[in-house]
C-alpha cells in the first residue's frame, strides 16, 4: 500500500512529532510493501527535507507556493488530496494536532475515506486493517477496523520509539509539488497572528513543569520557571490557574485544555483532578509534588514528593543545574 | 439568521469508564450523562448571538432517545427547537454525514460545534461537515463576534492565536473562553417542555470504520515516594532510573 505522510514545518524545520510520523508511516509502508512518500507544505530550510530519508521515506513532495506559507487547513487538505491522487496513496498519515485533525477531516470528506484520529498503535494488517485509538480522553482504547478503500490515520505522539543514535544516513529525494490552488480556500482575512515564538511549544516539549493552585499566585511562579529553565522544559498549568489569569490560557492542560505527552511531566501543587489527568495521561514519566499525601495525583505518578513546593523546587533546580 | 448548534451526549467527565458484552459495549450502568463540555460552550455562545442578532437557534444531536434529557436541557438554556437523528453513530464520518444532510436542507448561516467530543474525541466532525457542505471550518475558536454577515474569530494555533475575518456560512469548533456555561433557569425549563423536538430517521451512509473491541489502560505501577528532605535525589533517579533526563 502506498503511504502518504503529512509533516508539519516550524520555521523551516520538521517538527519533532512529524519525524515520528514519518517513521510510523514508513513502518506501515514496509508492512504492506508500498512506498512511503512525505508531503511538506511551506518554507523549509536548505537540506531539511532530505532528513525524511533517515526516518524511512524515500521521497518528499514539497509544495512551497508563497500563498501556502500561512497555516491554512482548507488549502492544505486540497494539496493533500492532489498528492494522494498523484501517488495513488491508500493510507494517509498525519500527526495529532489541531492542524493535523483539521486537514485530515476535510481530506476524509474529499476522498470519502474512513478517518481514525488518536491512533496509538501500528496497524494490524491482514484480511482487515485495524488500529487502536485512544478514547474517553485516554481512559480507554478502541480497536477499530477501517474498511474504506483509502484510510486516514491521525497518530498520537510516542507511538513508536526512534533511536536517534542509530539513524541511517539515507537522504530523501525532493520533488517540487505544484498543486492547483482554489481561491475559495483563501477568502478568510488573517487580521493578526500572535505566536509566542520564543517559548517552547507544549505539545512538542519533552519535559513540562506545570503548576496548580498550590503555587498560590502568579507572583510565586519564579521557582517553577527556574526549574523549567534548568531542565529546558516548557511550562503548563491547571485550569483554575489560567481561569484566574495567573498564567496564559495556552498553558492550560487537561480535558478542556491542551493534551500533552512529554517524556517527563512535573506537577507542582496540582491536586490531580480527573479532568487534569485526562490531559497528561500520555506522559512517559510523571512526578508529583504536593503537600497533601492524599492528593489524587500521586495515584497517577511514577515519583512523588510530599512537601511544600516552595521548599522543594529550589532544591530540584540546584540538582538539575549540576547535571550538566 | 439561522444558527445550528450540534451537541453530543457524553459520560460526565468524572465517570469511570468500563465495558460490557465481552468489551464490545460501553457500560452505561451508573454513568451520568451530560452535554459535551465543549458543545456547552458552543451552545452558550450560540444563545448569546441569537439574542444579540435576533437569530433562531436549533440544536441537533445524532443519537438515540435516551439522549432526550440533554436535548431538553439545551432547549431550556435557550435553543428554539431541536432535531434528533435517531441513530447512534458508528464513527465521526457517519455523524458528520448526518449533520451535513440536515444542514443542507436548512441553510444555516452558522454551525457551532464543540472543539471535540469527550467520548470518542476526534476533533474532526466540524472539518468533515465543512467540507461536505463546501464551506470553511475553523477550530478551536476562543472568541466569536458576528456583524454584517462576517465573523471575527480568535482561534488557537500551536503556541499562540490568530484572528480571522471570514464571511458566513461557517462551521466552527468552540472552546473556552468563548462564553460562560449557562445553567437553565426555571422559566427556561418550563418553556423547554413545549418546544419542538423533531425526531428524524438517518440517511444511508456507507460504513467507513467500525469499533471492534474496547480495552482499558494497564494499571499504573506504584508511585515511588522520595522524602522531602532528600528532594534533590529525584533528579538523579529521573536520569539514571527513569531515563527521561
Ligand atoms: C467539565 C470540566 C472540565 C475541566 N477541565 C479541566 C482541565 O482541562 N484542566 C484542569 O486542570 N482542570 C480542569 N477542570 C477542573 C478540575 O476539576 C480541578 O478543579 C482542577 O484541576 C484543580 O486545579 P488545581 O489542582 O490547580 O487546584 P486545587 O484542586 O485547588 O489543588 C491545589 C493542590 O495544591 C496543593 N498545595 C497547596 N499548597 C501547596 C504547597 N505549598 N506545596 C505543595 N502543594 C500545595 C494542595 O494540596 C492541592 O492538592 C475541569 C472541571 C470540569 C467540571
Ligand atoms: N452524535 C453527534 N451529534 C451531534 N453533534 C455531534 C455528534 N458527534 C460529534 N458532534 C459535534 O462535533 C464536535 C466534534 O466532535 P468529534 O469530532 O467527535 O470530536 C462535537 O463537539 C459536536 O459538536
Amino acid at each position: 500500500m502506498s503511504v502518504l505522510i503529512y509533516i508539519e514545518l516550524d520555521n523551516g524545520s520538521i517538527k519533532k512529532t512529524s519525524l515520528e510520523t514519518i517513521a510510523y508511516g514508513a513502518k506501515v509502508a514496509e508492512q504492506t510493501g508500498g512506498a512511503a512518500t512525505v508531503i511538506a507544505i511551506g518554507k523549509a530550510e536548505e537540506g531539511e527535507l532530505q532528513k525524511a530519508g533517515q526516518y524511512g521515506a524515500a521521497k518528499v513532495l514539497h509544495a512551497s507556493d508563497e500563498k501556502l506559507s500561512h497555516e491554512n487547513s482548507l488549502a492544505y487538505a486540497d494539496v493533500l488530496a492532489q498528492a494522494t491522487q498523484q501517488e495513488g496513496s491508500k493510507v494517509i498519515i498525519l500527526s495529532k494536532s489541531g492542524l493535523g485533525d483539521a486537514i485530515a477531516a476535510r481530506l476524509a470528506a474529499k476522498l470519502k475515506a474512513g478517518i481514525v484520529s488518536g491512533v496509538t498503535s501500528l496497524p494490524e494488517i491482514g484480511v482487515t486493517f485495524k488500529v487502536t485509538r485512544s478514547i474517553f480522553t485516554g481512559k480507554a482504547f478502541a480497536v477499530t477496523e477501517i474498511s474504506s478503500d483509502i484510510k486516514i490515520l491521525v497518530v498520537k505522539k510516542n507511538v513508536i520509539e526512534i533511536d536517534e543514535s542509530a539513524l541511517p544516513t539515507l537522504q530523501a529525494t525532493i520533488e517540487v509539488f505544484n498543486p492547483t490552488l482554489d481561491d475559495a480556500d483563501f477568502k478568510a482575512e488573517v487580521v493578526e497572528v500572535e505566536k509566542a515564538s520564543s517559548e517552547l511549544s507544549l505539545t512538542e516539549a519533552q519535559i513540562i513543569v506545570s503548576g496548580g493552585r498550590g503555587m498560590k499566585g502568579p507572583e510565586h511562579w519564579q521557582p517553577l520557571l527556574d526549574l523549567a529553565k534548568a531542565l529546558g522544559a516548557a511550562t503548563g498549568c491547571s485550569k483554575p490557574v489560567s481561569d484566574l489569569d495567573w498564567r496564559p490560557h495556552h498553558e492550560h492542560i487537561g480535558q478542556t485544555g491542551i493534551k500533552v505527552a512529554p517524556n517527563l511531566y512535573i506537577a507542582c501543587g496540582i491536586s490531580g483532578a480527573i479532568q487534569h489527568l485526562a490531559g497528561v495521561n500520555g506522559s512517559k514519566c510523571i512526578v508529583v509534588i504536593n503537600k497533601d499525601p492524599e492528593a489524587p495525583f500521586f495515584k497517577a505518578a511514577d515519583y512523588g514528593i510530599v512537601g511544600d513546593v516552595f521548599e522543594i523546587l529550589p532544591k530540584l533546580t540546584e540538582a538539575a543545574k549540576s547535571l550538566k | 439568521m439561522k444558527i445550528l448548534v450540534c451537541i453530543t451526549n457524553v459520560p460526565d467527565t468524572t465517570a469511570k469508564i468500563t465495558f460490557t458484552d465481552n468489551d464490545t459495549k460501553l457500560n452505561k450502568n451508573g454513568v451520568q450523562y451530560i452535554i459535551g463540555p465543549y458543545d456547552d460552550y458552543a451552545l452558550a455562545r450560540g444563545v448569546e448571538l441569537k439574542e444579540q442578532l435576533g437569530a433562531t437557534l436549533t440544536v441537533l444531536h445524532i443519537g438515540e432517545a435516551d439522549t432526550d434529557p440533554q436535548i431538553r436541557k439545551a432547549l431550556a438554556i435557550g435553543a428554539d427547537d431541536a432535531i434528533r437523528v435517531n441513530i447512534e453513530p458508528q464513527d465521526s464520518y457517519y455523524a458528520a454525514a448526518q449533520i451535513a444532510h440536515i444542514a443542507s436542507q436548512n441553510n444555516y448561516d452558522l454551525i457551532l460545534m464543540g472543539r471535540e467530543s469527550i467520548d470518542y474525541n476526534s476533533g474532526v466532525v466540524h472539518g468533515l461537515v465543512g467540507e461536505m457542505l463546501g464551506i470553511p471550518s475553523y477550530s478551536p475558536v476562543m472568541r466569536l463576534d458576528i456583524a454584517d454577515g462576517t465573523a471575527t474569530i480568535t482561534r488557537e494555533i500551536d503556541g499562540g492565536k490568530e484572528i480571522l475575518k471570514a464571511s458566513l456560512p461557517l462551521v466552527l469548533g468552540c472552546q473556552e473562553p468563548i462564553a460562560e456555561w449557562k445553567i437553565p433557569n426555571m422559566r427556561g425549563i418550563m418553556t423547554a417542555r413545549t418546544k419542538p423536538l423533531n425526531v428524524v430517521e438517518p440517511v444511508d451512509i456507507d460504513k467507513m470504520t467500525s469499533p471492534e473491541k474496547y480495552t482499558l489502560p494497564a494499571p499504573k505501577g506504584a508511585c515511588k515516594m522520595i522524602p522531602a528532605s532528600e528532594a534533590e535525589t529525584l533528579i538523579r533517579l529521573l536520569q539514571t532510573e527513569a531515563k527521561v533526563l
